[in-house]
């Protein structure tokens, strides 16, 4: 790993509410480029994190930097540069595909020019070009998934994050959705995701596992079945959490 | 920002249920309570049973029906023909006149009319006869004037002329007691309150609810602006709203705007942004639409209706109520509306009511920006 392919550092970081400490003393490097696998069962602080390498949370104390920023003063320049995707495909039902595109990359503030050739594009992509004007409500699920992952991008972020970006979907819309993800990682957009399938877990160049507040485990999803001489990530992460 | 606003006015606009509530209420509201929830006398049904037929009871019932207020339904033979009008409820008031009236009024000077009321609605029973009351003593005034007029004209300053008191009421701001007026300020506070509050709030939480605030709190755009852009439409569509009901109670109600309009409407914006603050602080407190709507309507909506003089006089309720009133903001409201529309007056004379809205205000944006900070944190 070299200095300058490290995106997202995180050293020492705590975070507290009132008495509960949510995250404690956490360590983390991502790198450019990389799928990061976030593991954890639930209330382990995952989100916590997240919120906190987004912008809206400031931490209790230990220095977090994205993309060079710092968390405690340059909030604003890290939001420029990030993609959030949260569980529940958080698009506006009653506005248009078009009209969602439209409005996310106005709030980024990309010329009206820019964000109709964007779209054109990941509707290519998609092959949703003919559900332009297709009020989201009426679209299903799987579509509202990858439409909302394109709108997380289309601001051309250099980190994308993925709140558990896969729940509620049918395997096969999950597997195209993994695709999708290796296509955006591929073109240089690093991918931060937290999920609850252990099979996605394999998918990741590397994971890390988060239990009560600290990580447990960190790395590529080989080394660790090597470390603790499981076949399968599930094991693994059923015997650290534990 | 300007992407913000388009988008905010669709999802308004794509609501049709939502645009049903902004611009038919209103109006529905307005005609409602300015045409059916009316406390005033029209055209009331009554029988008149006339025991003596001369020309004094004739005048006078000329006099009862040359009003608007009463319209005869019958003429009465027998007494026992009363309890069936009221029976099946065809008649709200039947007056009987006594025998010989005539005779009795200018010798005896003791003439008697009876009125009998349907009190199974006793606010109607009540005002019936107080203002059938007045007619016959308005009539009895010139009656009596006119014939002394007459005495001391054939004898001559022989009579002393007999004061004779008149009591007159003048009703001052609202002559004729239109209930109108009492409601359209009221309906405007409560539109507001309405609008402002509950939408806004519904509105910011239904974000929460689909989960786009978070992405567009992680989004560049600064808290204030995302309150802001959720917080304008609905500032015009109130004002919309407002002119609407002016308009309304001006042309089909003739409803007086006795002060300066742009008094009026600038007190009207200042009560928006009230209502607007308190909208935002209640979605800071709710992460639902439901609850959002909840709380609005139980904390806001009912007491609003029932505690700022809208419906009771405040003077009426109990010693507590009275106390409590005074934080409703609508109370003050009302106060500021009545005052500019009824009474014309300038700004001098409601600065108080004003500063109180003001500090309201004050009051509930700082306290949801801190509430908004808290959440972020």
């Amino acid at each position: 790993m070299t200095r300058e392919n490290i995106l997202i550092k995180v050293n020492n970081l705590t975070k507290k509410f009132g008495r509960f400490t949510a995250v404690d003393n956490l360590s983390f490097e991502v790198e450019k480029g990389e799928i990061f696998g976030f593991l954890g069962a639930n209330g382990a602080g995952k989100t916590t994190v997240i919120k906190i390498l987004c912008g809206i949370l400031s931490p209790s104390s230990g220095d977090v930097s994205v993309d060079g920023f710092d968390v405690y003063s340059q909030t604003e320049k890290i939001k420029k540069n990030i993609g959030y995707m949260s569980q529940n495909f958080s698009l506006y039902e009653d506005l248009s595909v078009y009209e969602n595109f439209r409005f996310f990359g106005g709030i980024y503030g990309l010329p009206r020019k820019e964000i109709k050739k964007r779209t054109d594009y990941f509707l290519k992509t998609l092959g949703l070009q003919d559900k332009k004007d297709s009020v989201i409500s009426s679209l299903p699920l799987g579509w509202k998934q990858k439409i909302a992952f394109s709108v997380a991008q289309i601001h051309n972020p250099k980190i994308i994050f993925l709140d558990e970006p896969t729940s509620g979907v049918d395997p096969v819309t999950r597997r195209q959705f993994w695709d999708m993800i290796y296509k955006t990682a591929h073109s240089g957009i690093t991918v931060f995701v937290t999920t609850h399938y252990m099979d996605e877990a394999e998918y990741c160049d590397r994971i890390s596992i988060m239990d009560a507040g600290k990580i447990k485990a960190i790395d590529t999803p080989e080394n660790l079945k090597k470390l603790y001489k499981e076949n399968s990530i599930e094991k693994i992460f059923i015997k650290l959490i534990r | 920002m300007k992407g913000f606003l388009i988008k905010e006015f669709r999802h308004i606009f794509r609501d049709f249920r939502l645009m049903l509530i902004l611009f038919g209420m209103p109006v529905v509201q307005v005609l409602l309570f300015g045409f059916a929830i009316t406390n005033d006398i029209k055209n009331a049904p009554i029988a008149i049973l006339d025991n003596s037929k001369d020309y004094l009871t004739q005048k006078i019932t000329d006099k009862i029906l040359s009003s608007d207020y009463f319209i005869l339904k019958k003429n009465l033979n027998t007494n026992n023909e009363i309890g069936d009008y009221f029976k099946d409820g065809s008649v709200k008031e039947v007056i009987i006149f006594g025998n010989n009236f005539a005779e009795n009024f200018l010798k005896n000077k003791n003439a008697n009319i009876q009125i009998i009321t349907d009190a199974s609605e006793p606010n109607t029973a009540r005002l019936l006869i107080v203002y059938t009351n007045s007619i016959i003593n308005d009539f009895q005034q010139k009656q009596l004037s006119s014939s002394l007029e007459i005495n001391n004209f054939v004898s001559s300053g022989k009579l002393l002329k007999p004061v004779i008191l008149t009591t007159e009421f003048k009703m001052l701001y609202n002559p004729e007691l239109k209930s109108v007026f009492m409601f359209v300020p009221g309906i405007i506070a409560i539109l507001l309150m309405l609008i402002c509050a509950m939408m806004t709030s519904m509105s910011i939480a239904k974000e929460k609810e689909l989960g786009t605030m978070e992405i567009l709190l992680v989004s560049p755009l600064k808290p204030v602006q995302i309150i802001a852009g959720k917080v304008l439409p609905y500032v015009l569509l109130s004002f919309i709203n407002i002119i609407t009901i002016l308009l309304i109670s001006y042309f089909v109600f003739k409803m007086p705007v006795q002060g300066s309009v742009f008094l009026l409407l600038s007190e009207s914006i200042l009560f928006i942004i009230m209502s607007l603050s308190l909208g935002i602080f209640i979605s800071t407190v709710s992460n639902t639409q439901q609850t959002a709507m909840f709380i609005s309507f139980i904390g806001l909506l009912l007491p609003t209706i029932l505690l700022s003089g809208f419906v009771f006089p405040i003077e009426n309720m109990p010693l507590i109520l009275q106390y409590l009133s005074n934080i409703m903001p609508s109370k003050w409201f009302i106060i500021i509306i009545k005052s500019i529309m009824l009474k014309g007056v300038g700004i001098n004379y409601i600065w108080k009511e004003t500063l109180i809205i003001i500090f309201m205000t004050a009051f509930f944006i700082v306290l949801s920006v801190k509430k908004f900070k808290i959440r972020l944190e």
